[in-house]
């Protein structure tokens, strides 16, 4: 068990990025949980504290206009948001991982279409689609639902690293031995494939958490997010409308930008560390 | 190349007719049409645009209505859109939703194209800079400051911006396009009052573009160093300034044109957001009050120029790319 232990940290330990990256994602996830056992969580509700007011011993974040206590809204936010992107993330993952596998394996028209499809609407501007889905379903948003509208278009990177990594490997030794051991596609795939390519899925999956949560963001900035619930982005949402940076009230949009900054510099770390793992060669550089 | 052009364009009409598509059937799927809704909303509302309103409705349901057919209405859409008519602004009646995004259009324009070229070039310079083994050590510790910069989204680093020189240090104005007294026309104290207004928003997507291109740009330049031929022009005593800027740099760059051309719809997506922290007078400023009264036509309407914007850039860059490397052919085989 020791041994194991020890043979499970040690790459963690050469590899300081990805442990790094990790440690801030899971504080900003448990602060939230451990946070509301400190905190009341009703702070967050509009119009439990006087409004505008800055930070405080009793109110450590400060009010904001609505009259939310920003500490509770922050605890309960950040869990919200990092929820999105994981929803999002595996969304995007899931059908980066069936559309890249069939393009690579199968080829030729399929591939030419899935590859097409990718290309085209990674050089579309994203948010803007977004927007027209959000405000055409309108409604009361639920954070779920946001994190299925932002995963329509968190699947194209995904599908294009595994395409091009499918497709290396198909032409690999241990694949061909596997073909000729009688081994049918989706067998090859399942026990070939994806144990090779399991740091690049995990890489692909931090890419589409990272996008999934930029453009949820976006989306909640331009108001078209869950009104009913705290998210990072409703947070600056509101301040944006009650003009908050002109009447100096840095404390209610400080600190859901920190921890968005921390959030994506997580992610940038765990990827870049992923990313080591699957390409040695990548270690001379840094 | 002609070949390539061609099929170059017929992918550019794919992702105009495909996004204007998207536009039309996405309020038809929905349960209840939201563009009726909120047409018929407006009309119950009266006031003084009241019987204008009603036109608009008539005129709506003439070409939209349900006892069109849906292949009908189909081509009514696809003749609006060939012809850029988006319909009315339902907030700004009678303007029609094209004159008022025709108003944001240039400004959004010039400073995108502005803000992402010098991103562009600083970057990709600084990038091959911090790989070149000779330039002053100091580059090294921008690295990490970089990176720290391209984790903000634009419109966040924005914010931080117009705290601090606006509100706190009051160097830059705090927002919009130009200064109220100023009248829009082409003079110089106008054109000043506008590029001072610019400077922020500019900033927020410059600093933030800037890591990316850097990093993006050292780690290209690092394989080239490696390559066999900059250790020829090196042992032929050419001077470190011409090895650096047409053996190096030269090849490393063109990778990163590529991803010039894929990332322009991100950039042109986060400074819609950007104009919206600064109540610039672009099109994400128009998006943005559009999106808070529910003006479908002008939501569309703006969301289609993007794209045919964006679309057009990209396309110009795929078929200039071969002018820059003579390698590339895009014959087929």
């Amino acid at each position: 068990m020791a041994a194991w232990l020890a043979g499970a940290i040690s790459p963690l330990r050469r590899n300081p990025q990805l442990v790094t990256g990790l440690v801030i994602i899971l504080i900003l996830v448990i602060m939230g949980p451990v946070g509301m056992l400190l905190v009341d969580p009703k702070g967050a509700k509009v119009g439990t504290a006087i409004p505008d007011l800055p930070p405080s011993a009793e109110y450590p974040l400060g009010t904001d206009t609505h009259g939310r206590n920003l500490l509770p809204v922050m605890l309960l936010g950040t869990p919200q948001t990092i929820k999105i992107g994981l929803l999002s993330g595996a969304i995007g993952l899931g059908v980066g991982i069936i559309l890249g596998f069939v393009a690579g394996y199968v080829g030729g028209v399929v591939d030419n279409i899935i590859k097409g499809a990718a290309d085209v609407l990674l050089t579309v501007p994203g948010l803007l689609l977004l927007v027209v889905i959000a405000i055409t379903v309108k409604g009361t948003v639920t954070v779920n639902m946001m994190a299925v509208v932002v995963s329509i278009l968190a699947w194209m990177w995904p599908t294009r690293t595994i395409r091009s990594q499918v497709l290396t490997l198909r032409e690999r030794e241990f694949v061909r031995m596997a073909k000729l051991g009688g081994m049918k596609g989706p067998e090859i795939i399942v026990q070939e494939l994806v144990p090779n390519l399991l740091p690049y899925l995990a890489s692909s999956f931090v890419g589409a958490v990272a996008s999934g949560i930029l453009a949820s963001i976006g989306l909640e900035a331009l108001g078209l997010g869950p009104q009913n619930e705290p998210t990072l982005g409703m947070t600056i949402f509101w301040a944006l409308r009650y003009t908050a940076v002109l009447r100096g009230l840095w404390w209610w949009w400080g600190p859901p930008i920190v921890i968005i900054v921390l959030t994506f510099m997580g992610l940038f770390l765990i990827s870049a560390g992923l990313d080591q793992i699957a390409n040695p060669r990548l270690r001379r550089l840094t | 190349m002609r070949g390539f052009i061609l099929r170059r364009l017929g992918v550019f009409f794919l992702v105009v007719w495909l996004a204007s598509t998207v536009n039309f059937a996405l309020p038809r799927l929905a349960p209840v049409n939201p563009i009726r809704q909120r047409l018929l909303q407006a009309v119950s509302q009266g006031g003084a645009a009241k019987t204008d309103m009603e036109a608009v409705v008539a005129y709506y349901e003439a070409k939209f209505g349900l006892d069109q057919p849906l292949w009908k209405q189909y081509l009514n859409y696809m003749w609006d859109m060939a012809r850029l008519d988006f319909g009315v602004s339902i907030a700004n009646f009678p303007a029609r939703a094209i004159e008022i995004i025709l108003r944001g259009l240039p400004w959004t324009l010039a400073f995108l194209t502005v803000a992402v070229l010098i991103s562009f070039a600083l970057g990709t310079l600084l990038g091959a800079l911090i790989a070149w083994p000779r330039a002053p050590r100091f580059l090294q510790f921008l690295v990490a400051p970089l990176l720290t910069l391209s984790a903000i989204p634009y419109y966040l680093l924005g914010l931080v911006l117009v705290f601090l020189f606006a509100f706190t240090w009051r160097i830059f104005p705090l927002g919009g396009g130009y200064d109220l007294s100023e009248m829009p026309e082409l003079s110089l104290s106008f054109v000043a009052s506008a590029v001072r207004h610019s400077v922020l928003p500019a900033l927020s997507i410059i600093l933030s573009a800037l890591g990316s291109w850097a990093l993006g740009m050292r780690g290209m330049m690092v394989t080239t160093l490696g390559e066999d031929y900059i250790a020829l022009a090196e042992a032929k005593g050419l001077k470190g300034s011409e090895v650096f800027l047409r053996y190096a740099l030269r090849n490393a760059l063109l990778p990163q044109i590529t991803s010039l051309a894929l990332s322009m719809g991100t950039v042109a997506a986060g400074s819609v957001v950007v104009e919206v922290v600064f109540g610039y007078p672009g099109v994400g400023t128009i998006l943005y009050q559009a999106i808070q009264n529910f003006d479908y036509f002008v939501i569309y309407g703006v969301v289609m120029m993007i794209i045919l914007s964006i679309s057009a850039v990209t396309f110009l860059i795929d078929v200039l790319y071969p002018l820059l490397d003579p390698r590339i052919s895009y014959e087929r085989k």
